[in-house]
């Protein structure tokens, strides 16, 4: 007598995927906790955690930002191997502008959000033109080259950069602006992916031929699609510089572009709720394996690598078939 | 004159780094992010066999040779293999092999001048009033052999031919009984071992460096987006180029600006021929 | 001079790389003609349809679409102009339910027109659209991930998918390959109303009794040029689409 495993929607679940979702209390908190769990929990914790930790929040946060930008790149066939270019250009847009015109933080972050996303999706713009595999060749050159021309040309301070520039007031005030900012962008990418604008986004990735043939404008879409992803990449730099009061080479790192990627892989590449799932993983153990030295790249890129061959749906995609389903063994008729 | 000589080094040895790339990437269109790591990991081995093991350099550069190769197609079957036909994939998954590869190295001390190759032949040459040692001109030399072992290679065997016809379109490929999958994995073999034939050749004048990984990575890419990827041909005239402005702007210019060129030469292709100097120009629709 | 003229392709030419795919074809096609094109595998038909949905670039000759110069225009411009086309390996957004591949169309700037194109309205029209090519909308199909729909069904939503445009022009590249007797005969009907409502058909096809059925002329295409031009009953009867498809004696 053999059996199998067998997979079923629990009967919350079938109740809760129709208009039956608000019947009761229980349907209701079966919807509304993941996301309680996401909002509240980050908000808590932010209130109470140490200094220490609060920093480990807002570089989980923003690494979280960056791999959202970088799922939203995914999700028309882009895979950025630079989000370290994003990153870089709203750092240093907000930074000369903080350095230079003194203009204050409040209006230098959201200058470097969208000024930095415009300029990296003119770079990109004659690569959206080609194969999909251009994209992924000249994000990963581009800020590794570009950061090795500014520190052979000492361009804006080179290797030492722009220091003495506005900081948030104190480390709960930055913690919990982080939070906020990726709760929105977060909820926000969500809502966007799930109305026929993202529905557009998809078809693209999986077969822009037959989006071509229905009218739409691929290029068009695919320009506004790293505009978004770059905004939010450069939002992150920007935040970086008045985190830390400064902003160099060090902006064009590698670790930009290999965290993100880590944490969506890890998490489960295709959804937004996975890459912030994953960089809450991966960051804070990064931190954790900081004590054992230089092992920090080695780490990110053997769990990603691991990950993909063993793991490729992800931890959050496991989670989330573990909420929805149970699994029993059937006899096999 | 001293220019022209530096310069045709310097484009020999971009075209050696570059060429097994190419091959893989390029002509077969798999996924090879982790082509610098395969220089260094090459040069480690190499080093191993020398001066840990002490064998005679012959066997050192044959043994290199095979493990290289034999990784490469090693590096196929844990990673590649599994995600063939998901291009997203491949592409990170090289990517980070590589870069694990890298920082392998890294983290287990692999830096410093102890760590350095033997040359082929020790001593120098004047070419007019110019002083060139051996080593430099055993690169161009084995540049020259490589493009031309390839492009035989590619043309005129079974196997070459087998690679570009997987390249082109898989599912005929596979009806004409070519095993995509083991071209596969022989190409990436070809491909680490080319790289180990570079490193073997060109690590000598310096010393082994992680950093060269990064270097090799990123100005095989260049010359390849520069040159245009499906072609060989591209390889040698985009090596020529980039290898001659390096060694202008060295000169001229100044020292530190080794890595504005292949920037700056990927900007202007990209923004006049965005598929390269010889590559075979489709826009997206034209894939039907 | 243009009148009743919604598509005139003249001295078409293009060849890959050496190779002549399309040489020096010429046709007209008046307002609410069903244009069926044959002719034997490697002839150019596919190569033709491409060119003229914009997908491939012709090396010389002009594509006049109600007038308008189109042979350098990008697909979706074509498209956006009237133009809508199935491909012969179906192609369809797997990553979503069935119904939504319907939906991308429809946010096309040419859908906009003609339905307001409301978030929320668009899926109520993806839904009258699969009916209309013959799903059940009760049975769940619509609903179904497209990457589990078997290729008959993937056929029908890529036609349905080229009316969510309300095209002038549908060109189909061999629809009914792939499908079953059932299915063919269940589509053939969709064709014919379309016929009614004034939409002109251009159609590649290998199954010639279904499409003699529906088509009022035939072009006959071998090796990249073309060998005949008419009706049906007359086309078959010209002595060189007989050799084309069985080879001379």
């Amino acid at each position: 007598m053999k059996n199998r495993k067998e997979r079923i929607d629990r009967g919350i679940k079938a109740r809760t995927d129709d208009v039956y979702a608000v019947s009761g209390p229980k349907e209701i908190s079966y919807i509304l906790f993941p996301r309680m769990l996401l909002v509240l929990g980050l908000i808590i914790s932010s209130i109470l955690a140490n200094e220490y930790w609060q920093e480990v929040i807002v570089s989980a946060c923003l690494i979280g930002l960056l791999a959202v930008s970088w799922t939203l790149l995914t999700s028309v066939g882009l895979v950025s191997l630079g989000q370290a270019l994003f990153v870089a250009s709203g750092a240093y847009i907000a930074g000369i502008l903080n350095y230079y015109l003194n203009w204050p933080i409040f209006i230098t972050i959201p200058t470097g959000t969208f000024v930095g996303g415009a300029f990296c999706t003119f770079l990109l713009m004659p690569v959206l033109r080609l194969r999909g595999i251009y994209f992924s060749m000249v994000t990963l050159i581009l800020p590794l080259t570009i950061g090795k021309v500014f520190e052979a040309l000492h361009i804006l301070g080179g290797n030492d950069g722009l220091s003495g520039l506005g900081r948030f007031t104190n480390s709960t005030v930055t913690c919990f602006l982080a939070v906020l900012a990726t709760l929105g962008c977060f909820f926000g990418m969500r809502r966007l992916m799930a109305t026929d604008y993202g529905l557009v986004f998809i078809s693209i990735g999986d077969n822009d031929q037959a989006a071509m043939s229905g009218g739409i404008d691929v290029y068009s879409r695919k320009n506004q699609n790293v505009f978004l992803a770059a905004a939010v990449g450069a939002f992150v730099g920007a935040f970086i510089t008045h985190w830390i009061g400064f902003v160099g080479t060090p902006a064009f790192a590698l670790d930009y572009s290999i965290l993100p990627i880590a944490s969506a892989v890890v998490g489960g590449i295709g959804s937004q709720a996975g890459a912030m799932v994953g960089s809450f993983i991966v960051v804070p153990l990064a931190e954790i394996l900081r004590t054992l030295g230089g092992i920090r790249m080695l780490f990110y890129s053997l769990a990603l690598l691991v990950f993909i061959i063993l793991l490729p749906e992800g931890i959050f995609k496991y989670l989330e078939r573990k909420y929805h389903q149970f699994e029993r063994r059937v006899k096999v008729e | 004159m001293d220019v022209i000589v530096y310069g045709l080094v310097n484009s020999m040895t971009l075209a050696l780094m570059a060429v097994g790339f190419s091959f893989v990437f390029g002509i077969s269109q798999i996924s090879n992010f982790a082509h610098g790591a395969f220089y260094v990991l090459g040069s480690f081995i190499a080093w191993g066999f020398y001066s840990v093991l002490g064998l005679p350099y012959p066997l050192v550069v044959l043994f290199t040779i095979i493990s290289n190769g034999l990784l490469g197609a090693f590096l196929f079957w844990v990673v590649i293999y599994r995600l063939r036909g998901q291009p997203i994939l491949e592409v990170i998954a090289s990517f980070s092999a590589g870069i694990a590869i890298l920082e392998f190295f890294r983290w287990v001390g692999g830096t410093g001048y102890f760590f350095n190759l033997p040359t082929f032949f020790s001593g120098s040459i004047d070419i007019g009033d110019v002083t060139i040692d051996y080593q430099r001109l055993a690169i161009c030399a084995v540049a020259i052999l490589s493009v031309g072992f390839l492009t035989v290679f590619i043309h005129h065997t079974k196997i070459g031919l087998a690679c570009r016809g997987m390249a082109q379109d898989e599912e005929t490929a596979l009806c004409f009984g070519i095993d995509s999958d083991q071209v596969a994995m022989i190409s990436m073999a070809i491909g680490a071992a080319l790289v180990a034939v570079a490193t073997i050749t060109i690590t000598p004048i310096g010393f082994i460096s992680i950093d060269e990984g990064y270097q090799v990575i990123i100005l095989s890419l260049a010359v390849c987006v520069v040159g245009g990827l499906e072609s060989i041909f591209g390889v040698m005239v985009a090596s020529l180029i980039l290898g001659f402005s390096q060694t202008i702007v060295t000169t001229y210019i100044a020292s530190n600006l080794l890595m504005i060129v292949p920037l700056l030469a990927i900007l202007i292709v990209l923004a006049i021929k965005p598929s390269g100097l010889f590559g075979k120009f489709k826009e997206l629709e034209e894939r039907v | 001079m243009n009148e009743g003229y919604i598509l005139q392709v003249s001295q078409l030419n293009k060849a890959f790389w050496g190779v002549i795919a399309v040489f020096n074809v010429s046709f007209e096609l008046k307002k609410g003609d069903f244009l069926g094109i044959i002719g034997p595998n490697g002839s150019g038909k596919s190569t033709l349809l491409n060119l003229i949905t914009g997908f491939v670039r012709p090396d010389s000759g002009s594509i006049l679409y109600c007038g308008r110069e189109i042979s350098a225009k990008k697909p979706h411009s074509i498209a956006n102009l009237g133009i809508a086309r199935t491909f012969q390996m179906a192609k369809a957004f797997y990553r979503m339910p069935a119904y939504k591949n319907i939906i991308i169309p429809l946010c096309s700037a040419r859908a906009r027109q003609f339905r307001g194109g409301v978030y929320g309205e668009r899926d109520d029209i993806a839904m009258d659209l699969l009916e209309e090519v013959g799903f059940d909308r009760s049975s769940g199909v619509p609903y179904k991930l497209t990457s589990s729909l078997p290729h008959g069904y993937l056929k029908r939503l890529e036609l349905a998918r080229s009316l969510a445009l309300r095209p002038d022009l549908v060109v189909l590249d061999e629809l009914f390959s792939g499908m079953s007797m059932a299915e063919v005969a269940g589509t053939l009907p969709i064709l014919e109303k379309l016929k009614e409502r004034g939409t002109t058909l251009l159609m590649v096809e290998h199954r010639l009794k279904e499409l003699f059925r529906v088509a009022n002329r035939v072009i006959v295409l071998n090796y990249g040029r073309k060998v005949a031009d008419g009706s049906p009953r007359d086309v078959m009867e010209v002595e060189a689409v007989k050799e084309a498809y069985l080879g001379s004696e």
